[in-house]
């Protein structure tokens, strides 16, 4: 499944969903939100999505991943709205019947949103703010 | 029939234009390359982005792709979810 959500992400729900008897491996990847930018503190994150491509390229990650590896069940979340230090931004989960093939698709998942799906973040300091990547 | 289409906004393009969707004119040739063009010349401080891609129904559009009045059209500034 694959979804975006402005609610805190729940990791024991992704776990039910992609927990199954065919699998000998899980592996989550959970992005979170850190409290500097290159030392610089940051206050809080602001994402926003197109929400409807990036769920469908979302999705075609979710199936290339699948076409690559022995990916049995996945969960792809990502929230947008304010989070705070700490929330988690995107959870990655994925089952494979072997620990090999559940590493790679996961990194491959969240190495392949990051440059392809549609949603954008802003980092909120004390004495300003910026769209990270806008700008060379 | 219109030959009017609208531009959805988003992140720093949105700051930028001040709006989250404008509605244009469709360019002389039809083509995505002339609408980001006209934008950029409307709008200077879209040049200094990164990268500025536009997306047609849902899509990465090429330059030279022709656009109709119903397509859904967005402006994609650099992406950084994760």
């Amino acid at each position: 499944m694959v979804s975006i959500t402005t609610e805190p992400i729940d990791m024991n729900a992704a776990y039910q969903h992609v927990s199954t008897d065919a699998a000998g491996a899980i592996t989550f990847f959970f992005g979170t939100v850190r409290d500097n930018t290159q030392n610089r503190p940051v206050e809080r994150l602001e994402y926003e999505a197109y929400d409807r491509m990036a769920l469908a390229k979302m999705q075609e990650i979710a199936d290339e991943a699948g076409q690559r590896w022995d990916v049995r069940k996945y969960a792809i979340i990502h929230r947008k709205g304010n989070l705070a230090i700490g929330d988690i931004a995107v959870l990655i989960a994925v089952a494979t019947p072997h620990r090999a093939d559940a590493f790679d698709a996961c990194r491959y998942i969240i190495d392949t949103l990051k440059q392809q799906v549609p949603i954008w973040k802003k980092e909120i300091f004390e004495d300003g703010q910026v769209w990270v990547d806008a700008h060379p | 029939m219109s030959n009017r289409v609208s531009v959805q906004l988003f992140g720093i393009t949105r700051e930028i234009v001040g709006t989250s969707a404008l509605t244009l004119d469709l360019p002389k040739t039809g083509q995505v390359g002339e609408l980001l063009s006209n934008l950029k010349e409307q709008y200077p401080a879209l040049t200094g982005l990164r990268s500025l891609l536009v997306a047609v129904n849902g899509e990465y559009a090429e330059l030279n792709q022709p656009l109709h009045p119903n397509d859904e059209i967005a402006l994609i500034p650099p992406v950084s979810g994760g």
